[in-house]
């Protein structure tokens, strides 16, 4: 068989099974809902000022939620950047791309194996805290019926759909967030930098939506598509931010996207 | 698949810049089947960069390369049938020495896994390949460069001084190892530092510095052409300076730490001898010191401006 995108795809998911900051982020998305889970078991109550806040010692269906809530401030787009972030500079800190660049694969080939590495890792980190969450959510709370954010009962297998249906939503910014750390990561060649770039940007659009004035942008900065799930949860399912969400993070993803392909197809492997 | 007739390395006009800097500067060289060409020069003469562009790990400012016809900048294709490696080789740290060839081959494809062991045995790392990469010697990560190379089965290989860095022992088996697959047919171009290291495993030379080739040929004709330089010493050096003067095929008569130093091809080196022994200064040493590539660099400036490659050696060095 001659080599293509998913063998550089197996193998960059093979690297990534030997490198520290893999578990790191792995090991963040199981801990930090349990610790949750933890916490909200001794004090009884949720934060009440966030949509589900109040439901998480009724339902554990409702604590993924309220960690997807939390998570999007700045742990999923870190754990997400971890790797995105790094996929490229690390070759350049090794000086392995003459390597890998001197084989039989285009640079087109290894970009896409990279790229669809990377969008696995954050697929991974939420449908792995999103799963941890409901386990251990309905180990404290019970695997009981949700109340919908337009105040209907929802059963409890229905939730559990919605929980994961909620989760794939989810991921649609989470890969705009995919898309700038391989930007930044190709363009800084730094690991460090392209991480705390991706998340200092993350960070810096939920600062543009809160500045007086500037509010009416809310509906188009990449911070607001976390929330887009929440259309899920209401009697009848409201498309609109679903919808929204999946155009506005093309534009913030597609160039993102295109324009590290096109720095990585072009430049001068001059070091290592 | 190559062009038929189609050379190895076909390399016309090659120019990079880096800013103001012109670090190949001009370069043309053919390369033919079975050819082991030493591409020699000082550090900083653009040879990584010359390589690299060969490779197509960086577009040329001007200029083609052509391996077996195709060109690398456009499409990886172009180096079917080709590896190496500029400057160290490089590997992924964290994982063994086998594990990043078992990466390399599958990126290689054609069956190359199943020579993972041949080319670990070739190398002389079979009994460290379990070892992680990050763990290895300069000179083991150097061996392991040559078998990722050699995964590749090449009719040419593209290696970047490969024997900088290792210790004596090291370099021998190095150079050891590259006699052996020029001796198998392989095509190598090998850029060196060393001139020695160039003269014994090569059979063409292009000399390069400061991006331009300032010889191109074979190293004997050059050598020949440049002549070689002996030192003397005799029992009456003074008589014995004024002989070599008068000797014809002798010239640059010097002093060269307290020694008498000249420039002299061997038949006259022969009547020197003998002429000395009858003027009554007697000799004590007369050798022939090693022509380093400094020597080959003066001698190629001191001859005429016309030195182009290929040109008549005659003209190189007067
Ligand atoms: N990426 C780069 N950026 C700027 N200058 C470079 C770069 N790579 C090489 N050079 C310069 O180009 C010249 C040739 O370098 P190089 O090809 O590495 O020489 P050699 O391999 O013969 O020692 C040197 O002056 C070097 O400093
Ligand atoms: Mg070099």
């Amino acid at each position: 068989m001659s080599p293509g995108v998913l063998t550089v795809y197996r193998w960059e998911l093979r690297k990534l099974r030997y490198q520290k900051r893999t578990y790191l982020g792995l090991g963040a998305a199981v801990i930090v809902p349990i610790l949750f889970v933890i916490a909200t078991h001794f004090r009884h109550r949720g934060p009440e000022d966030v949509p589900f806040g109040s439901y998480i010692s009724r339902s554990g269906l409702a604590i993924p939620l309220v960690i997807l809530l939390f998570g999007a401030i700045w742990m999923f787009p870190l754990i997400t950047a971890l790797v995105a972030g790094d996929i490229f500079a690390s070759e350049d800190h090794n000086g392995t791309l003459k390597t890998i660049l001197t084989r039989s694969l285009e640079r087109w080939q290894i970009f896409a194996g990279k790229a669809l590495t990377a969008a696995t890792y954050g697929i991974a980190a939420i449908l792995l805290s999103g799963t941890v969450a409901v386990i251990a959510g309905c180990i404290q709370s019970g695997f009981n019926p949700l109340q919908s954010l337009s105040g209907t009962v929802v059963s409890a297998p229905k939730a559990l759909g919605l929980v994961y249906t909620s989760l794939l939503v989810y991921l649609i910014p989470i890969l705009s967030i995919v898309c700038i750390g391989l930007l930044l990561s190709t363009i800084t060649r730094n690991s460090a930098a392209a991480v705390v770039g991706t998340l200092m940007f993350s960070l810096l659009i939920q600062l543009i939506g809160i500045l007086p004035g500037l509010t009416g942008l809310q509906p188009y900065l990449l911070s607001t598509q976390f929330n887009a799930w929440q259309g899920l949860l209401r009697t009848p399912i409201d498309w609109a931010p679903i919808i929204r969400a999946a155009w506005v993070c093309a534009l913030y993803g597609v160039p993102a996207l295109a324009a590290a392909c096109l720095v990585f197809l072009r430049r001068d492997v001059a070091g290592g | 698949m190559s062009p038929p007739g189609a050379v190895p390395v076909e390399v016309r006009g090659l120019v990079k810049e880096y800013g103001q800097l012109r670090a190949v500067d001009g370069v043309d060289i053919t390369i033919n089947e079975g050819d082991v060409y030493g591409y020699l020069g000082p550090n900083g003469a653009g040879k990584t960069t010359s390589l690299r562009m060969m490779l197509g790990l960086i577009t040329p400012t001007a200029g083609t390369v052509r391996l077996f016809g195709r060109n690398p900048i456009e499409t990886v294709h172009a180096l079917e049938g080709v590896a190496g490696f500029v400057e160290a080789p490089t590997f992924y740290p964290y994982m063994t020495g086998r594990r990043n060839l078992e990466l390399l081959a599958a990126f290689d494809g054609a069956g190359a896994s199943e020579r993972i062991d041949e080319a670990l045995h070739t190398v002389e790392l079979a009994d460290r390949a379990g070892d992680r990469v990050g763990g290895y010697s300069h000179g083991m990560r150097q061996r392991l460069g040559i078998a990722g190379a050699l995964l590749r089965s090449p009719k040419l290989l593209l290696l970047d001084e490969p024997a900088t860095g290792l210790d004596p022992a090291g370099m021998r088996d190095m150079r050891l190892l590259i006699r052996r697959l020029a001796d198998h047919g392989m095509t190598v171009v090998l850029s060196s530092h060393l001139l020695a290291e160039v003269e014994e495993l090569c059979n063409r030379v292009a000399i390069v510095r400061s991006g331009r080739i300032v010889y191109e040929g074979l190293i004997s004709e050059l050598k020949r052409g440049a002549g070689a330089v002996y030192r003397l010493a005799t029992t009456d050096d003074e008589r014995a300076i004024a002989i070599c003067r008068a000797q014809p095929g002798i010239s640059e008569v010097r002093i060269e730490h307290g020694h008498i130093c000249f420039t002299a091809d061997e038949p006259a080196v022969a009547e020197l001898s003998q002429a000395l022994v009858e003027a009554g200064a007697l000799i004590h040493a007369l050798a022939p010191q090693t022509v380093t590539l400094e020597d080959l660099f003066f001698s190629l400036t001191e001859g005429t401006a016309a030195v182009t490659p290929d040109g008549p050696l005659a003209e190189v060095a007067q």
